[in-house]
């Protein structure tokens, strides 16, 4: 055990020193960034979910895009799936396994968060060393095309009056669609708590889909992307996006957002970037660099318009504040609705 | 008309030397991931989706992914069959009469019938895929979960020939996998059942470590329990036919209607949303068994038992298919990956798709077709090939099966805790051999439980709890209706002697075949 510890730590330490010798020689109005030579062995960059999923892909495409752009100074980036419980599995490995080590990055994002007040997880995000939030997707909330709704407002009235009346369906429960039903109703001044106990959670977009067109389910949240063919169709309606302003919902038209429609509420399903703790300011700071310079490349506004994915990057503080502000916020809602 | 012509120009875009390349590459190594057991297509080609972006040529890289999907079904057929060890629940009730098969000597004769069936299972549902697309995926989106469940209800009352001789050890079976598809987050609720405290558990005991733990890790522990008994090599094997004469004149007779009946269970379980490709194949094996002439070969590799299963397992594709290219919904895993590929392309899959993008998707059906050919070509020589894995002894053999299985679990979810499950479900699977009880009714209890569970508590979700949700649905009725014929079918004889006064049976049978 102890040997093991010395070893993980000899790493770190020879890092740590190397950091002080530059930074102390190096030209001090250089950016903290080029103080470490990072990465300087193989980049492990963790999907804490399955193959093909959200976080796996925005992992491959985040060791194409490094690699594409020459980020990884030689060293080459390895990709890895641990699965489970909405990522909460590859959060404890993360923060117990691999402590201080700088090479170890982790996909994650608001599913995460979630998933950790759900799974009632030991670990959460404030014990990682964040490190950048970089892509976003709105959720949207739509009916079929014969249903009574025809604006988000008619809607919300109606589970005022009966919060028994509608029908939701989405993702697993916990996940952001229900996270979404949640916050509308407590935007709206329903009763969240009944209103969130008429969400039928489904596998997946797919079957939501199939949920809403049988009829099962009279009103279906998911990500834009997942609806887009079909509201073009004219399938189904979008009734509101949950982006700050409208967006495109398929149409090609903006619809309007949730808070454009009058209710004081916006939810992105992010994904962003985490380091273990324990790793130095210096290390930290190489990190982050990297990744600035990763978002400023071609390669990954190209991927960013290939996938369809809004740009939402911030980093260092920046980034700490949102998570735990995201934290606070989902476990307020996920708490009220039973599920916290 | 129209679909002919375009099907024609599908083919006219396949057939270039460079996707026919695809094509073969898509193949192999589908075969070859087919027989790792674990490492299924979804893995595979999610893995090789970055790769394939690089080619940037969608034609290519969906021929290439059809490939792979066929190559490891029938790869997952062929370890089922030889060695009793299926990589995933779709190959289960293959396993079953292919493994005695193998062991009497008939490999080749099973490989072969599995290989061929799934050709003409597939080339049919393919030609449905073509024509009948559109009204199959607005009729599958009318199931709403009360039916559901009633499909399920009937699926489990009508596959009682997969308990087995034995009603109690066949029931403590099924309750078992029952007991497993109940393990992890309730999907409605968000409760964590039978964790135990362990968050590797919160999402449940997945379907393939369950089997890899059954099925291979169960066979190579039982094998090594009682190797001084055993022969040196696995199986002793029918001497050669030579030339093309892989089935006999009786084995053609009695596979064709099977892979005909196999093709007509699958196609319209892949299409439905939360159909699947195990129950076809289920109930596929129950209705060949109960047809056959030949009674006294069940459980000692009767050919029906592999041609209907793998009939009904290949043309599930096809099925999945109808949801995913009309609607934008996959039904399974490996659609799922597809869904992201046709994303990487800039295509969503959906009523759009046949308007804006026709070329790509009568290439994709046309590829299905060449990919078929593909794996018939491929795998009916290499038959032989296979068929001398049998010939290595086993020490080595479970040796290499064990590895492999170890490295596929660990493969699929990077976690050591789903490697210790399955060992732990090899162990009391080697005691299940030990004490004959069946192994398939575990699998369709982790597969039909959690569907009848979930499907019939968002049905009373829906209905604010009045159960009368189950009586006012037409298509809900007519399916509990036949369910309770399927269940009282084979007892009506007998009932209806006792009343007429004859010596009926002393006490009732709950399958046919107990």
């Amino acid at each position: 055990m102890l040997r093991r510890t010395l070893v993980a730590a000899l790493p770190a330490l020879l890092l740590a020193t190397t950091a002080c010798a530059e930074q102390s020689v190096g030209d001090p109005n250089a950016p903290a960034g080029s103080a470490v030579a990072y990465p300087s062995k193989t980049l492990q960059i963790m999907a804490p979910a399955g193959a093909g999923g959200g976080w796996d892909t925005t992992a491959r495409t985040l060791q194409q895009a490094l690699q594409g752009a020459g980020l990884l100074g030689g060293q080459s980036a390895e990709v890895r799936n641990v699965t489970g419980a909405a990522g909460t599995i590859g959060l404890a490995e993360l923060v117990t396994s691999h402590k201080g080590d700088a090479h170890q990055l982790m996909v994650t994002g608001l599913v995460m968060v979630g998933g950790v007040v759900t799974n009632k997880s030991p670990v959460d995000l404030s014990q990682t060393t964040p490190i950048a939030t970089l892509t976003a997707e709105s959720e949207v909330i739509v009916v079929k095309s014969d249903s009574k709704y025809q604006t988000l407002k008619q809607l919300v009235d109606d589970i005022k009056a009966d919060p028994t009346s509608v029908k939701w369906g989405g993702g697993s429960a916990g996940g952001t669609d229900q996270i979404l039903v949640g916050l509308l109703a407590k935007a709206a001044g329903a009763d969240a708590s009944t209103v969130a106990k008429q969400y039928i959670a489904y596998s997946g977009g797919g079957e939501t889909k199939a949920g809403l067109l049988s009829g099962d389910i009279s009103v279906a949240v998911s990500g834009t992307s997942e609806f887009a063919d079909l509201v073009k169709a004219g399938t189904v309606r979008a009734l509101a996006v949950s982006s700050a302003t409208g967006g495109d919902a398929g149409l090609g038209t903006p619809t309007p957002s949730i808070k454009e429609s009058g209710y004081d509420l916006e939810l992105m399903n992010w994904r962003g970037l985490v380091a273990p703790p324990g790793i130095s300011d210096a290390e930290k700071a190489a990190v982050i660099a990297m990744v600035d310079k990763l978002h400023a490349s071609a390669q990954w506004q190209q991927a960013l318009t290939d996938k369809k994915w809004t740009d939402f990057y911030r980093t260092g503080g920046e980034a700490t504040t949102f998570f735990a502000d995201e934290h606070t916020r989902i476990k307020a809602v996920l708490t009220e609705i039973g599920l916290g | 008309m129209s679909s002919l012509s375009s099907l024609l120009d599908g083919f006219a875009s396949v057939l270039s030397p460079q996707n026919l390349l695809y094509a073969a590459i898509g193949v192999t190594i589908g075969t070859l991931v087919g027989v790792l057991p674990g490492i299924g297509p979804a893995l595979t080609i999610a893995l090789l989706l970055p790769v394939s972006l690089q080619l940037d040529d969608p034609t290519g890289t969906l021929i290439m992914f059809a490939g792979i999907y066929y190559g490891a079904m029938y790869g997952g057929s062929t370890t089922s069959i030889l060695l009793n060890t299926p990589g995933e629940s779709a190959s289960v009730a293959t396993s079953i009469e292919g493994y005695r098969m193998a062991q009497r000597g008939r490999a080749r004769a099973a490989l072969a019938t599995a290989a061929i069936g799934s050709f003409v299972a597939a080339t049919i549902s393919t030609v449905l895929l073509a024509f009948v697309a559109e009204p199959m995926a607005s009729f599958a989106v009318t199931f709403r979960a009360s039916d559901y469940f009633a499909l399920a209800v009937l699926a489990m009352v009508t596959v009682t020939a997969l308990v087995g001789a034995s009603l109690p050890r066949g029931l403590m079976s099924l309750t078992f996998g029952l007991f497993l598809g109940l393990v992890g987050i309730d999907s409605l609720t968000g409760q964590a059942r039978f964790t135990f405290g362990v968050p590797e558990l919160l999402d449940g005991v997945d379907v393939v470590t369950v089997i890899v733990g059954l099925f291979a890790i169960g066979e190579t522990l039982y094998i090594a329990s009682r190797l001084k008994d055993l022969p040196a090599k696995v199986a002793p094997l029918e001497p050669a036919k030579g030339g093309f004469a892989w089935l006999s004149r009786q084995d053609w007779a009695r596979s064709w209607p099977a892979w005909l009946r196999g093709t007509l269970f699958g196609f319209p379980f892949g299409a439905l949303p939360s159909g699947g490709a195990e129950i076809p194949t289920f109930l596929s094996y129950t209705v060949e068994k109960r047809r056959s002439k030949h009674r006294d070969e069940w459980g000692n590799g009767a050919i029906e038992g592999v041609a209907g299963p793998e009939a009904a397992n290949n043309a599930s594709f096809s099925g999945v298919l109808v949801p995913l290219l009309t609607l934008g919904i996959p039904t399974s895993a490996t659609a799922a990956v597809m869904l992201a590929a046709f994303g990487y392309f800039d295509l969503s899959p959906g009523p759009q798709l046949f308007e804006k993008s026709p070329d790509l998707v009568w290439a994709l059906i046309a590829s299905l077709f060449v990919g078929n050919v593909m794996l018939l070509a491929l795998n009916l020589p290499l038959i032989r090939i296979w068929v001398k894995v049998l010939q290595i002894p086993r020490p080595l053999l479970y040796t290499g099966i064990l590895v492999f299985a170890t490295l596929g679990v660990y493969a699929v979810s990077g976690s050591v805790v789903d490697v210790l499950i399955a060992y732990a479900i090899g162990v009391l699977a080697m005691f299940m051999r030990r004490f004959d009880f069946p192994i398939a009714p575990v699998i369709l209890g982790l597969i039909l439980g959690p569907m009848m569970e979930t499907q019939f508590r968002r049905a009373l979700l829906l209905s604010d709890g009045a159960l009368s949700v189950f009586v006012t649905r037409p298509l809900t009725v007519t399916l509990l209706s036949l369910a309770v014929v399927a269940l009282a079918l084979p007892h009506l004889p007998k009932v209806w002697a006792r009343l007429r006064g004859g010596s009926g049976a002393r006490r009732l049978s709950f399958a046919e075949d107990d």
